[in-house]
């Protein structure tokens, strides 16, 4: 498996790794959205106000990932890009949507209204409005967005033959374990969200509230991965395969496993910075374990990564472009994270 | 309506939407780091104050831009996948590096909107020109993929699939040049002059109000020598049309037979079925002199090329009538607030200009929406031009009406939403005179 490591190799790990950062860090900030959705108690205001300030600065940057991953497939890999843009069509717009929608309310919410989203007046209803249709945005976006992965993952996506609408274009999406996935992702965003604000949040009390919110969903997403395990014995027989029968898959279920109980642990010690690297390192672990199932398929049940990929040429200069992008990014990045996620001064 | 139709409507649509948004990300910064460059060095704190509210709406616009942005970039594939499928490959190279360009520019803004009292002020200062850069650079490395729809370069076409490709050859296309230019000045020209309008406008009342009278300066200094520029550059575009489209410049111009000394012809209906352009105002020579330096060249006319190789005439005549129209009349109230300042006289002393500028202010923006559609519409009916069809690259996906209503409808309640945010913003007219500022 390793002997033929390519450019198309690397350009579709390099692709994985900008998921991956997508995950962690937009995947967070959807998973606030989730708990402004679900704010509640006595510190309902301070919660949301918590997750406003987190993400403000940071959602933009966040959200290129997206776009970085969507760029790399179509320069590397564009007939996977073709089949995926017909065949997703529908719920890859109803994820756009979403995306619009939870990108320009929250926009709208903090930039303007007096009090910036405090409650009270006229201003204050229309801030509410727009906190609304954040919060629901930013459940429904990773829904969709697990739902695509699901169907990817479950070999259904095949070239689009003359089978008909529903046949072509919405029985290979809409399965139990595409649901599954989307229900699972939606649980890792919200556990992900929970943990951070953990560490950012200012005082005691409201580190409490997420902490709880962490635990909880911690809980969720141990039953939604079992549950779409489970499923994919039917639902995406080749990943349900690989993930029980492959040589490498008990060392990934130990490896996920030592994560997600540390994150766990770490929760219940109230050892939140541990809990961050730890619930980061499930996540990730979860995703690269998807990728590792479906290795060498880039669209599995016959799409292979070198299949799909584009001239070497063009991946070797998207490469250098990595690496001259990634000069520049990391550096600016590292500086945003400092500016703004500096640890709360204990006063 | 036709499932073609219907996906051409929704790109158009999502394009021109964007594209507002991008123009006004592109060329804001450099508003909001000149004043607060001015607040720096002189201390004046309206200037200060008029960073913090450009700041504001950059966030709010950027945020549009970026989220209609990302829709684009996907409707790439869902739209047109058989387009990427070939293509992709050869011009996926630019779009990379605006992915970088955009992370950058994503960045830099989100310490410049809330890194106001984290940050020293230099950093801060610097925090907004990376802003700036990085966004001008996203909106050259886009471009560049579009000029190469319209100069396909950088592969060789065998059996319906490109071989022997060059990314590099590709981003080097002979459009590049010209397209980039044209639409660099174009985001700064209408930016710069739209802010100039909306503060002209309460300077027709209040002469005196330094807070406006201080917006329009920079404005103007950053707006009126792109806009008085973009005709030459408008010049160099028209000739790349000439010698790589002459199909696309016969329809700009509703120029039917080739004819040598062929003249220019202002406004007009093209008549497809007649063959000829009614009511318009002829200039002898002019066209074959503006394409071909050379009042007897000959410039080939519609008639000439294989009827199913024309581009809709009427639309790309008017809009490509419509953008030389109002981008003439940016032109020269540019020329005209330039030599004013120049000559150091105060501006708002001369009424006519701040009405004229008023009148500007949303020209930019129709023009740049007409220009656009110029150069798609007019490489129809081909997606890249000579190569593959626009019927060709649209999916198979039946029932394409219902996505370009949804996202019609999407954009157009975004659109109300962020005008009347802006509006609000604007209504709140601070008052300010000289005596306060000093």
């Amino acid at each position: 498996m390793t002997a033929d490591l390519g450019p198309a190799e690397l350009v579709a790990g390099c692709a994985l790794l900008a998921l991956t950062a997508y995950v962690l860090l937009g995947g967070a900030d959807f998973g606030g959205g989730i708990w402004d959705l679900l704010a509640a108690g006595p510190r309902k205001k301070q919660q949301r106000a918590l997750i406003a300030e987190a993400i403000g600065p940071i959602w933009e940057a966040n959200h290129v990932w997206l776009i970085l991953v969507v760029v790399l497939l179509f320069t590397g890999f564009p007939a996977a890009f073709a089949r995926l843009g017909i065949t997703l069509h529908i719920p890859l717009s109803l994820m756009l949507i979403g995306i619009v929608l939870r990108g320009s309310a929250f926009t709208f919410r903090s930039h303007y209204g007096p009090g910036h989203g405090q409650e009270g007046g006229e201003g204050g209803r229309t801030s509410q409005h727009w906190g609304r249709i954040f919060a629901i945005a930013s459940a429904g976006t990773p829904l969709l967005l697990g739902l695509c992965v699901g169907a990817l993952a479950s070999g259904a996506l095949t070239a689009p033959g003359h089978a008909g609408f529903t046949a072509t274009f919405v029985a290979p999406w809409l399965t139990p374990f595409g649901v599954g996935v989307g229900v699972l992702t939606l649980a890792l965003f919200a556990f992900l969200a929970a943990v951070y604000l953990t560490v950012e949040a200012p005082e005691p009390a409201l580190r409490e509230d997420f902490r709880r919110r962490a635990l909880g969903a911690a809980v969720a997403v141990f039953v939604a991965a079992f549950g779409t395990l489970g499923l994919a014995h039917l639902g995406a027989p080749l990943m349900g395969r690989a993930l029980t029968t492959a040589p490498w898959a008990p060392a990934l279920h130990a490896a996920t496993a030592v994560a997600a109980v540390t994150a766990i642990w770490a929760l219940w010690r109230r050892r939140y910075r541990l809990a961050r690297v730890a619930a980061a390192g499930q996540v990730a672990l979860i995703l690269w374990g998807w990728a590792l199932a479906q290795y060498p398929y880039l669209i599995p049940p016959d799409l292979t990564i070198r299949a799909a990929a584009a001239p070497r040429i063009t991946l070797v200069l998207v490469l250098w472009a990595l690496v001259a992008g990634g000069l520049v990014l990391f550096p600016s990045l590292i500086y945003l994270l400092r500016v703004f996620k500096r640890e709360p001064t204990r006063s | 309506m036709p499932d073609l139709l219907a996906a051409r409507s929704q790109m158009a649509m999502s394009l021109g939407f964007h594209i507002l948004f991008a123009m006004v990300g592109v060329a804001m910064p450099v508003l909001m780091v000149v004043a607060e460059r001015r607040w720096q060095r002189t201390g004046d704190h309206i200037y200060l104050d008029l960073a913090h509210r450009w700041a504001k709406g950059t966030a709010i616009l950027f945020a549009v831009g970026a989220v209609s942005g990302t829709v684009l970039s996907f409707e790439l594939g869902l739209l047109w996948p058989a387009f990427m499928e070939q293509a992709g490959a050869i011009i996926g190279m630019p779009f990379s590096l605006e992915g970088f360009a955009f992370f950058t520019e994503a960045v830099f803004l989100g310490v410049y909107l809330y890194g106001w009292d984290r940050i020293s002020p230099r950093a801060h200062l610097a925090a907004g020109c990376a802003v700036a850069v990085s966004g001008m650079l996203s909106a050259v490395f886009v471009v560049i993929a579009n000029a190469w729809m319209n100069a396909p370069t950088g592969f060789r076409w065998v059996d319906g699939r490109p071989v022997d490709i060059d990314p590099i050859a590709a981003m080097m296309n002979p459009a590049a040049f010209p397209q980039v230019l044209h639409m660099t000045l174009a985001a700064y020209a209408a930016t710069g002059l739209v802010v100039a309008g909306i503060h002209a406008l309460p300077l027709l009342r209040q002469p005196r109000n330094a807070f406006h009278r201080r917006a329009l300066s920079v404005a103007l200094l950053i707006g009126a020598p792109a806009a008085l520029l973009q005709p030459v550059s408008g010049d160099l575009s028209a000739r790349f049309v000439a010698h790589w489209q002459p199909v696309k410049l016969a329809a700009m111009e509703g120029h039917f037979k080739t004819e040598r000394g062929a003249p220019l012809r202002i406004g007009g209906w093209p008549d497809e079925a007649a063959g000829e352009t009614r009511y318009a105002i002829e200039i002898p020579y002019g066209l074959s002199l503006l394409a071909f330096e050379d009042p007897t060249a000959e410039v080939k006319g519609l008639l000439d090329f294989p009827r199913q190789d024309w581009p809709p005439v009427a639309i790309v005549h008017v809009a490509f009538q419509v953008m030389v129209g109002l981008g003439s009349y940016m032109a020269l109230v540019s020329a005209a607030a330039l030599w004013l300042m120049w000559r150091r006289r105060e501006l708002t002393r001369h009424r006519w200009l701040l009405r004229a500028l008023v009148l500007a202010a949303p020209m930019g923006f129709i023009c740049a929406e007409a220009g656009w559609i110029v150069t798609e519409v007019g490489r129809q009916p081909w997606i890249i031009h000579g190569i593959m069809r626009t019927a060709e690259a649209v999916t198979p996906m039946p029932g394409l009406v219902v996505p370009f209503l949804v996202f019609t409808g999407l954009y157009a309640g975004l659109g109300v939403v962020v005008a009347w945010l802006l509006h609000q913003q604007v209504l709140r007219s601070p008052e300010a005179t000289e005596e306060d500022a000093a």
